[in-house]
């Protein structure tokens, strides 16, 4: 049985272009208005979404997603809330899944929040802290609730830890464009095209781009090379830089739809 | 002893340890751990770092018997290992110039580090002057108040100290900024982590660095007593200065290894930086250990007076030797903490470091238990230098000299 995110692939791959994954943090801009937020990702034409678990440590994330992060954990945001916002997301009708530091997983219970991810109908979970050699239990857990375990790799991943890796990973590839945190960049790093190519020597897993994507010209220079374009910060950005939610709501609708012509080439 | 035996398979200790970190970090964290290894066997290195300890740090360290701060312990023969003798006033120098000759090794030019009460820093500076390496210091905006004085020694030395901003503006976030730093220059920067916490090969590799203050300090309280210590005493805060007195002493059954955690308000008002003593088990920084944690995982922020032992984690190998049961672990409150930093102070000359103060503290009780019998060796962690002004204020001294004297 195929989780919604590896048909989600399937269909991109055959229309021959790319997915547009949006992220937010749960609990963003409030708990409640992160749903106004997921439904504007699927008002915009998203194809799948990811729902930040809000950590006390980010050590991958950059100024705008640790403000996020902050402000999210102020309005008391727990696994629950992160829960809640993914069935939110499952039942817009979009392919959707948790991405977390590792510490809440464990905290959580790793059975126990594999079989919670799977019971809300989420696809997977992305956790760029979780290293492969610390994976026994929740490859275990994920494969035991047909989730899709999805792992970030970097520039700096050898060609031999890229096979490691991606053998154990499920749903699709993070391929991680840059060295350095999440944020908008004005240019997508040259290296990232040359990363998903070494991923494509060693894996036929979907390999989807994320870290410092935020126009529709770099969506479109990504989908050229890959299956999915991941953006989050953009999003995120134009929240907090909005006078009111209302107008933040339609920045951030107004992006995806720009976006998602982008993963089309257009 | 089958259950005395520290299990390092790739990095671990018992549950412990490991690496929960970006894989960006990856293939940097290989590389040290190869140039750790590589260096270990190296004989030339060792050499140079011998070297470095005689005559740059000042080592050995002495052994200075507290004849009268004895009273206040029970009565029982208390040894300090002078840690606080130490070019740069802490043990903190032993693992820094060890991490940057490595740096050296590895070609890289630039070193990072994060520090709480800014002895790291300044032991980081220091390193990064004597061997001309670039040098960037993170420190919690909280903290480059409270310990004013180390950030101008450190900018002295040449580093740049870059206060940050985010979370508690403690040490953790310090060493958030770090990583953060870390994963987007890791091509020529090597990160000068400070303690025995972090992704492997940090807690070995720093232990390795550490340890020869318990060497040392075995041969010399043999020397002068003729026999083993009861009880190894050392302040814990990620606990680099513990592992560092303790690690000679495992294999030695007899003797109690007891670390000294910052139980700040005291541990019940869940104001305290008692890792082990108040914590569970769980991720932060790379490894998994004890962490001050709430139901979702999300770390707690800890407090101390003791800038140095503010912090919510602990080293992998203190979880696994306080799990087996091979160390023993307290919480020293602030107040006790300060009493003894006075006591050692007016009772022997030697005005100890806070974190320090509350090794002493614990010394004090464990002394009280045991009776004159008892002979106790407790790590003399730090100089109190950096503390005065944080003590006066505590103790109520005014600091322009004219006022009417405190208690």
């Amino acid at each position: 049985m195929s989780t919604p995110l590896e048909e989600l692939f399937v269909k991109t791959r055959a229309e021959k272009r790319a997915a547009l994954v949006a992220y937010i943090p749960a609990g963003f801009p409030t708990i409640k208005d992160c749903h106004r937020v997921i439904q504007a990702f699927v008002d915009g034409g998203v194809d799948a979404i990811e729902i930040g678990f809000p950590y006390s440590d980010p050590v991958m994330d950059g100024p705008t997603i640790q403000e996020a992060a902050v402000k999210s954990l102020e309005n008391g945001t727990g696994a629950q809330d992160v829960l809640d916002a993914l069935e939110v997301a499952v039942n817009a009708g979009v392919p959707s899944l948790v991405m977390t530091y590792w510490n809440p997983i464990e905290k959580y219970g790793v059975e126990k929040f594999a079989s919670a991810i799977a019971a809300r109908g989420g696809s997977g979970v992305i956790h760029p802290d979780l290293t492969i050699e610390e994976s026994a239990g929740w490859l275990a857990a994920t494969d035991h609730s047909q989730i899709n375990p999805v792992y970030v790799v970097a520039l700096s991943t050898s060609d031999k830890r890229l096979a490691q890796v991606t053998a154990n990973c499920g749903g699709f590839v993070y391929a991680a464009s840059l060295m350095g945190v999440t944020g908008a960049r004005a240019s997508v790093s040259s290296g990232a095209e040359d990363l998903v190519s070494r991923i494509r020597a060693v894996s036929d897993l979907p390999v989807s781009v994320g870290l410092g994507v935020s126009t529709r010209e770099q969506a479109r220079e990504v989908a050229a090379y890959a299956d999915g374009v991941i953006v989050g910060s953009a999003f995120v950005k134009a929240i907090l830089d909005a006078p009111s939610l209302e107008e933040g709501i339609s920045a951030v609708t107004h992006l995806v739809r720009e976006l998602a012509l982008g993963v089309r080439g257009q | 002893m089958s259950t005395l035996q520290i299990s390092e398979i790739v990095g671990h200790f018992g549950p412990y340890g490991g690496r929960f970190v970006p894989e960006a970090l990856i293939a940097a964290l290989e590389e040290l751990d190869a140039a750790h290894q590589a260096a270990a066997k190296d004989p030339e290195f060792q050499k140079e770092l011998a070297e470095l300890h005689r005559t740059y740090t000042g080592r050995p360290s002495i052994l200075t018997e507290a004849l009268r701060f004895s009273q206040y312990a029970g009565g029982a023969r208390i040894l300090l290992k002078r840690e606080d003798l130490n070019h740069t006033g802490s043990h903190k120098i032993n693992n820094v110039l060890g991490q940057a000759l490595l740096t050296k090794r590895m070609g890289k030019k630039r070193i990072i580090a994060e520090t709480g009460a800014g002895q790291h820093g300044v032991a980081s500076a220091t390193a990064a002057a004597l061997m001309g390496l670039e040098c960037v210091v993170y420190m919690g905006e909280e903290d480059t108040r409270r310990q004013a004085l180390n950030v101008a020694r450190m900018k002295l030395l040449g580093a740049q100290v870059i206060p940050v901003t985010s979370g508690s503006r403690t040490l953790k976030d310090a060493i958030n900024e770090a990583m953060r730093d870390w994963v987007t220059n890791v091509e020529d920067t090597h990160y000068l982590l400070g303690t025995v916490a972090g992704p492997h090969p940090f807690p070995t590799m720093v232990r390795d660095f550490h340890k020869i203050i318990g060497e040392e300090a075995r041969e010399q309280v043999l020397q002068l007593t003729g026999r083993l210590p009861d009880a190894v005493l050392a302040c814990v805060g990620g606990g680099s200065n513990a592992i560092g007195i303790f690690h000679r002493f495992i294999s030695d059954e007899g003797v109690r290894l007891i670390g000294l955690e910052a139980g700040g308000d005291g541990v019940e008002t869940g104001r305290h930086a008692a890792t082990i003593t108040g914590g569970s088990p769980g991720v932060l920084h790379g490894t998994r250990s004890y962490v001050l944690q709430d139901e979702n995982g999300q770390t707690v922020e800890s407090h101390s007076i003791s800038a140095g032992l503010d912090y919510p984690g602990v080293g992998p190998e203190h979880a696994y030797l306080h799990d087996i049961g091979r160390a023993e672990y307290r919480a020293i409150t602030d107040k006790e903490a300060m009493e003894a930093f006075s006591i050692l102070s007016k009772s022997e000359g030697i005005i100890p470091a806070i974190e320090t103060a509350h090794a002493l503290a614990g010394a004090m009780k464990v002394g009280k238990e045991l009776g004159p019998d008892a002979i106790l060796l407790i790590n003399l962690s730090g100089r109190g230098d950096k503390d005065v002004q944080t003590a006066a204020e505590y103790f109520g001294i005014p600091l322009d000299g004219n006022a009417p004297a405190g208690k």
